[in-house]
This record gives structure tokens, C-alpha cells and sequence, in this order.
């Protein structure tokens, strides 16, 4: 027993579906067990911060860290298991590349604090309080860890070996790369993506293309698709072109739902949103415009792409903080 | 007095030659532009475009070819519909639209291409300094 490398994960700004995502290996959660020692995941098992603090240094194996760098505890978690860990990897969207906490640095850390605890209507606040990191109660000082004013990635935090994408993770995907540690595989080259694909998700899809002509964009809730027909050329914004494949194309081929990006951008693209603008500049079709005047493809250009009443936090909807303008200056 | 700084993408067969006239003719105009020349207007990616205002670029000018005279056919228009869904994301990021312009100016257009310049240029400087490096 006292042989088995140690692992740990943790969650700083998350939801706790990578935890989901590593319990969803079903079986396999059993070779892992028997593979390592889970010392460290206050989601799953029970485990102090002081326990990992007595670790040695580069003790840890593996560190899944999922979630963003929100708060001064995340980000002193993240030094603490960076300092701690063999192999620090980036696992789920948040901490790869900010994802839905990251949607947060569009505002300031003000404009958080007016909405959540002064302006919210089931709030009532007639002493104008808002969180500070000491407050003094006759016992003494009390302290909460401070809020940052823009929400960072794991990697603009710490060094990371390797990043796992995904929101969350897919699981046949954590396995693949579980596995092939416990098998003793040579590691990637530090950087690397791992569990996932180079290419696009449209690649893994299994719908029918054809050459993307979209007449007009739609919002899910507007249009029933054709089952067989690619979404986007529908005129369903799915981000399937600017996002990474591995995921098995799971939400177009299985549901019918577009690929809203939880995968980040493909091998090669910095900046997701960007790239999907990119792309939906050649896909969109307007017809013979030949005979137009400027001022009439104009209107009939803002005729289509009015459709989508945020473009922002519809194409930046997992990688705002890891994009290339990282949020509002 | 501020001088913006302003980072101009050309297409090679319009504009860029527009640039050309307008040097070899000698006419005077303002020197905030930085030209990078493209083979067409759509070779510029949106990320190009947000990747000079992160790296401090106070704006950013486009300049592509009239409708019909596109050298590949259709590069400007694709360039069109980038540019209106980039101008309507902008403002997300706290960047004013006025900062990045697109305009179709002819290898013949030099006159058009000074007055773009000087006036783009004047409207920046009254903007103020561009966008404010990342926290």
C-alpha cells in the first residue's frame, strides 16, 4: 500500500462537474484505486489542506486541479499543489481556459458586488455591506480570502505540465489518458493538450455537409433542426468549427444541440471566438448582391448577423480569460 | 500632443497600391498608420484584428477593394460581415468601435486613402490612448 503513487484533485472557481467526470469512470474509478492513492479531493474524500502542506515537495504524482483562479485561495491552493506535484495538470475548461467564471471578467469586480449584494432585488442590504477580507467582531479578525478583479487561468497563475479540456472532461477521454499513465507511457511534451483531438469538432460529427450557404442565424429555441443536416448550415450557431474535437461530437450527434465551445480552440487558433467569427464570415450567404448598392448589403448583412443579440458571450462562452483580449480593459 | 498609433491592414491589390500612388505622387499625410500588407482583405483574421488592440494598437484600419473588384470575388464581402460582427463584440471588451474601421479604397483611390488616414487618425487622437493593457 504505502507504494501506490499519491494523486490529488482539487476545485478552486467550479461547479464540481470534473469531479462528476473522474466518479464517471464507473469501473475504471476501481484501477485507479488500485493504481494510486487518492490523498487530496474535498469533493470526493476526506482530506485537509494541512495534509498536503506535510507532503515533500514534487510528492504528488499527478494533481487534477480543475477550476479557475478566482479568489486568494484558489490561487494559493494552485501554488501550494504546483509546489507539491510531480505532474500539475489543467483538467476541465475552467482551468484550461477560464470557462463559465471567466464569462465574469467581462465586468469589474465592482459592477460584481453592486449586483450581487446592493442592486439585487431578493436582496435586502440597508447598510450598503458588501464582502471585506477582515472584519473585526469583538472575538477578534475575522478573514475571507480576497476577491480578484478579473478571473485568471490556471496557467497565468502557476506553472502547468499538461491541460485537459473539456466541460466537463469527457470520461472515456480521462480514462485514455489515466491509463496510460498507469501502463507507463511516455509522457508528452510538456504544454501538450492532452484527451483531446488536434482537430475540430466538426470533424467527429456525423451530420451531412454540404457547402455552408446560412441564409439567416437562428437561437436554439427558434428552429426544430433537420436531424441529418449540419446544424450550423441550418443557421444554428454551433461553434463546431472553432472547437477542438475528442468530445466525440457528443451534443450534435446525440442530441441535436449545437456545440457551444467547451472544448476550446483547435490546434493552431489562440482565439476562439475570433476564429468562429472567421468562420461564419464565409459561411453566411446573402445571395446575388451583385446589383445591390453598398447601403443595401449593408442592411442585408445586418438583417442576418442582428440574429444573435451577444456575440461576446455567446462565442467566449468557455475561453474569455485565456482569449487573446482576456475580458473587458 | 497624443499621437495614436494605428495599426492599417492592405490588401495587396487595392489598397496597398492606393498606398503606393500615394507615396510615388508625394502627397503629405499622417504618419500613425503601420501597414501590413495581405494578399486580400478576408486573409485578415479576426484574431489579427484583436491581437493589435491587446498588444496596444490605439486603432485599426482595414482597407480592401470597391464590391466587383475583389481579385479573388467575394474576399471583401466575407471581410464585411467579419468586420460588423467584430464591431458589435467590441464594445464587450471595452473597446469603441470608432477605433477600427474598414474602408474599400482603389489602387487609383491615393486622394481617398490620405483622406482616410488624417481623418481616422484625428478621430483616434480625440478618442484618447487606446485600450488599457490587461489587469
Amino acid at each position: 500500500m504505502p507504494d501506490k503513487p499519491k494523486i490529488a484533485m482539487y476545485w478552486a472557481a467550479s461547479c464540481g462537474g470534473c469531479e462528476i467526470s473522474l466518479a464517471n469512470l464507473h469501473a475504471n474509478i476501481l484501477a485507479v484505486d488500485a493504481a494510486f492513492q487518492l490523498v487530496f479531493c474535498p469533493c470526493l474524500v476526506d482530506g485537509k489542506k494541512r495534509d498536503v502542506e506535510a507532503l515533500k515537495d514534487g510528492e504528488l504524482l499527478i494533481t487534477f486541479f480543475n477550476g479557475a483562479i478566482r479568489t486568494d485561495e484558489n490561487q494559493e491552493m494552485a501554488h501550494l499543489l504546483r509546489k507539491k506535484s510531480k505532474i500539475l495538470i489543467a483538467y476541465g475548461s475552467c482551468a484550461y481556459e477560464g470557462c463559465i467564471p471567466g464569462l465574469s471578467n467581462f465586468h469589474s469586480k465592482q459592477d460584481h458586488f453592486k449586483a450581487i449584494y446592493l442592486d439585487n432585488p431578493s436582496i435586502e442590504n440597508p447598510q450598503k455591506i458588501v464582502p471585506q477580507t477582515e472584519t473585526k467582531v469583538p472575538e477578534g479578525t475575522l478573514t475571507i480570502p480576497a476577491f480578484h478583479d478579473r478571473v485568471r487561468t490556471l496557467a497565468q497563475t502557476v506553472d502547468v505540465d499538461y491541460f485537459l479540456p473539456g466541460c466537463p472532461p469527457e470520461s472515456f477521454k480521462v480514462w485514455e489518458v489515466i491509463d496510460s499513465v498507469i501502463q507507463g507511457k511516455a509522457l508528452p511534451p510538456k504544454g501538450t493538450i492532452i484527451g483531446a483531438g488536434k482537430c475540430t469538432v466538426c470533424d467527429e460529427c456525423e451530420k451531412k455537409k454540404e457547402d455552408k450557404k446560412i441564409k439567416r442565424l437562428y437561437r436554439t429555441h427558434e428552429i426544430v433542426p433537420d436531424r441529418e443536416k449540419c446544424l450550423l448550415e441550418q443557421g444554428i450557431l454551433c461553434m463546431g468549427p472553432a472547437t477542438r474535437d475528442g468530445c466525440k461530437a457528443q451534443c450534435p450527434n446525440n442530441a441535436d444541440m449545437p456545440c457551444t465551445g467547451c472544448y476550446g480552440p483547435p490546434s493552431g487558433v489562440r482565439d476562439q471566438g475570433a476564429k468562429m467569427i472567421a468562420a461564419l464570415g464565409t459561411a453566411l450567404d446573402l445571395g446575388d448582391v451583385s446589383t445591390l448598392s453598398e447601403e443595401q448589403v449593408a442592411a442585408r448583412v445586418e438583417e442576418v448577423i442582428k440574429a444573435i443579440p451577444d456575440y461576446a458571450g455567446m462565442l467566449y462562452k468557455y475561453s474569455l480569460p485565456g482569449s487573446i483580449l482576456g475580458g473587458k480593459r | 500632443m497624443f499621437e495614436p498609433k494605428i495599426v492599417c491592414f492592405y490588401c495587396k491589390w487595392c489598397t496597398y497600391s492606393g498606398a503606393d500612388l500615394a507615396g510615388t505622387s508625394r502627397m503629405k499625410y499622417l504618419p500613425n498608420g503601420v501597414v501590413i500588407k495581405t494578399m486580400c482583405s478576408s486573409r485578415i483574421d479576426p484574431q489579427h484584428v484583436l491581437d493589435a488592440f491587446a498588444k496596444g494598437a490605439d486603432g485599426v484600419l482595414i482597407g480592401g477593394c470597391h464590391y466587383g473588384d475583389c481579385h479573388y470575388v467575394t474576399g471583401n464581402h466575407q471581410t464585411y460581415r467579419r468586420v460588423e460582427m467584430l464591431k458589435k463584440m467590441l464594445p464587450s471588451f471595452g473597446i469603441d468601435p470608432a477605433r477600427f474601421r474598414l474602408e474599400w479604397i482603389s489602387a487609383a483611390e491615393a486622394g481617398k486613402l490620405v483622406h482616410v488616414i488624417n481623418e481616422f487618425t484625428e478621430q483616434i487622437r480625440a478618442l484618447g490612448s487606446g485600450i488599457p493593457i490587461a489587469r
